[in-house]
């Protein structure tokens, strides 16, 4: 693998990551992690799209205007995004449920937009594809890093299964709601981003 | 008294950026300066007072099982369900509304243009607007209602920007951890507004 595809594939990983970093896509990431289950289909969901995305819009970049680039590439992703939608209320209705708007709202998630604009629009469809691909991973893994810890601390429960046991079924620990609420998505996205930039002193902002 | 409910729920129980997270890109991006947090927040507040009743309309007299009666009549109409259209048609309307809405603004109000002009073009994609559309058909709004709900969840979002600003201009002569600065520590003030709104929950006129 030589050195360019690798930095497109890890980069949104770490050092360039969709959430932390670019600050793109937050709300979803915020909304959808009170379990683990809906961040998972909500993961898949915005690979589905923001891949497909990248390399159509990748493949019609030389076609596209530039005046009326915006409304095309949102045309194109509200396509995807009705097919994405769709197949979950057919095949995964209660999670669909669950996610309500959220799946909608992968059209104006900006992690789709901002990769369209700032990698589709510049480079061959592979490497698209691949970029599109890794910014979903990136997002996946805070996705399911805040899913984890809010489902674990706010009910004590891992995927549905109980860990802690806990008060309301005889056990010992005793539920933390601010975890459910919206305030603990917050700070546990702010605790990442605190330990990601201790970690690595280069991605420290100045100010 | 219902419709007064449903701002002040709007505005401050379900705060569309502090309880949905909806808006929140431009929401930690664009709340360094006051001046351009009100800006922005206005923007909002006008865009989704116009764009949501107008997508009410479209759902209700369009895209809704059977709404297609008023063209085509009673049966003919209850074989039509063109929900699954309602995201490409909101998306299109709300760059179509916003493009209208700055070039009105341009025309007749140059003074307003020149304050927020940079952001309303970005407003088309604010999930905000979007949002507010969806939740209006979930939770089945009539027309009124929908333009009650879309100019609350307006004042609620320019509401917390504006206060999510103000805090971060103070924040200036604070020692902050370095690995904290910038975003970190944005996330953590909006985490602590969030539970500020939350006495909020329950009040009811």
């Amino acid at each position: 693998m030589d050195k360019a595809t690798r930095g497109i594939l890890l980069d949104p990983l770490h050092e360039q990551n969709p959430i932390t970093l670019q600050v793109l896509g937050i709300c979803s990431a915020l909304a959808v992690t009170t379990k683990l289950e809906t961040a998972f289909v909500m993961s898949a969901a915005l690979t589905f799209v923001l891949v497909c995305s990248n390399t159509t819009i990748s493949l019609l970049r030389n076609k596209i205007p530039g005046s009326i680039r915006i409304i095309t590439q949102l045309a194109i992703i509200a396509s995807l995004v009705i097919v994405a939608d769709q197949v979950l209320k057919a095949f995964l209705f209660d999670t669909s449920k669950a996610l309500s708007v959220f799946v909608g709202l992968i059209i104006t998630n900006c992690i789709v937009m901002g990769r369209a604009e700032a990698f589709a629009m510049a480079n061959p469809p592979m490497a698209s594809a691949l970029d599109g691909f890794a910014n979903s991973m990136g997002y996946s893994v805070v996705l399911i890093y805040v899913a984890l810890f809010r489902e674990l601390l706010g009910s004590g429960k891992v995927l549905g299964s109980p860990v802690f046991a806990s008060v309301s079924d005889g056990g010992w620990y005793v539920p933390n709601g601010l975890m459910v609420l919206s305030p603990g998505a917050f700070f546990l996205i702010g605790l990442l981003i605190w330990v990601q930039r201790s970690m690595t002193p280069t991605l420290q902002e100045a100010d | 008294m219902d419709l007064i409910n449903l701002a002040l729920k709007a505005i401050f129980v379900e705060n569309i950026a502090l309880a949905f997270f909806l808006g929140m890109c431009s929401f930690l991006a664009v709340s360094k300066k006051v001046d351009t947090a009100m800006g922005l927040g206005l923007a909002v507040v006008f865009v989704l007072t116009v764009v949501t009743p107008l997508n009410a309309l479209i759902n209700n007299f369009i895209l809704k099982e059977g709404a297609l009666a008023w063209a085509l009549g009673e049966e003919k109409a209850a074989g039509y369900d063109l929900s699954f259209l309602a995201f490409i048609t909101f998306i299109a309307t709300i760059a179509a509304a916003v493009q209208i809405v700055e070039m009105s603004i341009d025309k007749f109000a140059p003074a307003l243009y020149s304050a927020l002009g940079v952001f309303l073009p970005l407003i088309a994609v604010n999930c905000a607007i979007l949002g507010s559309s969806l939740f209006m058909v979930e939770r089945e709004y009539t027309v009124i209602q929908s333009t009650v709900f879309g100019f609350g969840s307006g004042v609620g979002f320019w509401l917390a920007i504006v206060a999510l600003a103000a805090i971060r201009e103070r924040l200036k002569y604070s020692n902050v951890p370095p690995g904290l600065r910038g975003l970190g520590i944005t996330f953590m003030i909006t985490g602590l507004m969030a539970m500020g709104f939350m006495i909020f929950g329950g009040i009811q006129l």
